[in-house]
């Protein structure tokens, strides 16, 4: 209130001042502008590369004789059917003896606890996977990550003979 | 008597800090990103505990839909150049420069080699709209096997990923590493998303 009013009188004999121009200028737009960027590079940029899974594939023998007879100790099928479902048997199934078909899930405690209970007692063991022709992809790279998980280095994937059909059939697996 | 005053701050502040932190994460993402080439055919992947990670280049990528159909890509333009001239030649089919060019820059693509030449004159556009079939990979015209091995001869240092949806049916990936076993090629990889690994 006490201040004096320069404003009126200081038109003639009053000092003339360069007016200056507030250093801080409004930014703002500048701002919205930066976050929006911001906000559509979050969007569409993905960090995560594909992980991907490395497998090896025997290689293809060129007549049945360079083939390696697996003992029937030492195998370990693992049938893979349709609606998810997973089947397993120890040793070989050559169509005439009976083979104890176990069916199994997916779970902590199904298809891994008996992998893993089988090659801990047995390290030779070979996992032979069979998908069915009305198996999922998604079934079969379940089982290959079991793989992983239970650190089960000898495993291979092999087609589905008529043997294992046919045991896959009486179980309903198809 | 004293005047109170009311010291009253500015409803500006300064935002100096936060523009500058704004501005340097827009940099960093604008470095880092990398625009993918839109994808025709919509692959679901299953998930692994896998930890390895895709190379950037020199990779084949064999998709294979949830209906089973196989799309074919591999990245690098001179490889891909090298390619549409090997298979052009074994198919006898003449392509001109111009669309050796345009294939040399396109992505995935999911048409038998006869068709390709008509699917590589449509706009992007058309090609979007149109349903690629599928590269054929029965025994009797095993195009995905010469396609596969058209580009090792391209790029020899070219791997070879399996790209494959989680809901289809295994015959159909199946077929694909039946094909890659009959041109030798043993070592391949599965992608696959990620997933923690469970305790045993």
């Amino acid at each position: 209130m006490a201040e004096v009013q320069q404003q009126g009188g200081g038109e003639e004999g009053g000092k003339k001042r360069a007016k200056k121009m507030s250093t801080r200028i409004d930014m703002t737009p500048m701002v919205d502008l930066g976050f929006l960027l911001l906000t559509f590079f979050v969007m569409t940029t993905t960090l995560a590369k594909p992980q991907t899974m490395e497998i090896n594939m025997p290689v293809k023998p060129k007549d049945d004789a360079d083939r390696n007879e697996l003992k029937a100790s030492n195998a370990f099928t693992i049938l893979i059917g349709d609606n998810d479902k997973v089947y397993y048997y120890k040793g070989l199934n050559n169509g005439t003896d009976p083979v104890d078909l176990i069916e199994s899930d997916w779970s902590k405690n199904g298809i891994r606890k008996a992998v893993l209970e089988s090659t801990q007692a047995n390290p030779n063991l070979v996992v032979l996977i069979k998908p069915d022709e009305t198996s999922t992809y998604k079934n079969v790279v379940d089982v290959l990550d079991e793989m992983t998980i239970t650190s089960t280095k000898k495993y291979a994937i092999v087609p589905m003979d008529n043997a294992d059909a046919t045991l896959l059939t009486e179980k309903g697996g198809r | 008597m004293p005047k109170v005053k009311v010291h009253r701050t500015s409803p500006s502040l300064d935002m100096t800090p936060m523009v500058d932190l704004a501005f340097l994460l827009v940099t960093f993402f604008m470095l880092i990103s990398k625009f993918a080439p839109e994808e025709v055919l919509v692959v679901d992947t299953p998930s692994s505990v896998s930890e390895i990670k895709l190379p950037d280049s020199d990779v084949i990528t064999i998709s294979v839909g949830k209906e089973g159909r196989v799309f074919y890509n591999v990245d690098g333009t001179n490889t891909r150049r090298k390619l549409i001239d090997k298979m052009g030649e074994k198919y006898g089919i003449a392509f001109t420069d111009e669309e050796k060019e345009l294939f040399s820059r396109s992505a995935s693509f999911g048409v038998p080699i006869a068709s390709l030449k008509s699917f590589l004159n449509m706009t992007p556009e058309e090609q979007k709209k149109v349903r690629q079939p599928g590269i054929p990979t029965d025994s009797l015209r095993n195009e995905l096997g010469d396609w596969i091995m058209q580009t090792r001869y391209s790029n020899p240092k070219a791997i070879v990923a399996v790209k494959g949806d989680g809901s289809s049916d295994y015959p159909a990936v199946g077929r694909v590493i039946e094909i890659l076993q009959e041109k030798k090629i043993n070592r391949f990889n599965l992608v696959t998303d990620m997933e923690t690994r469970p305790t045993l």
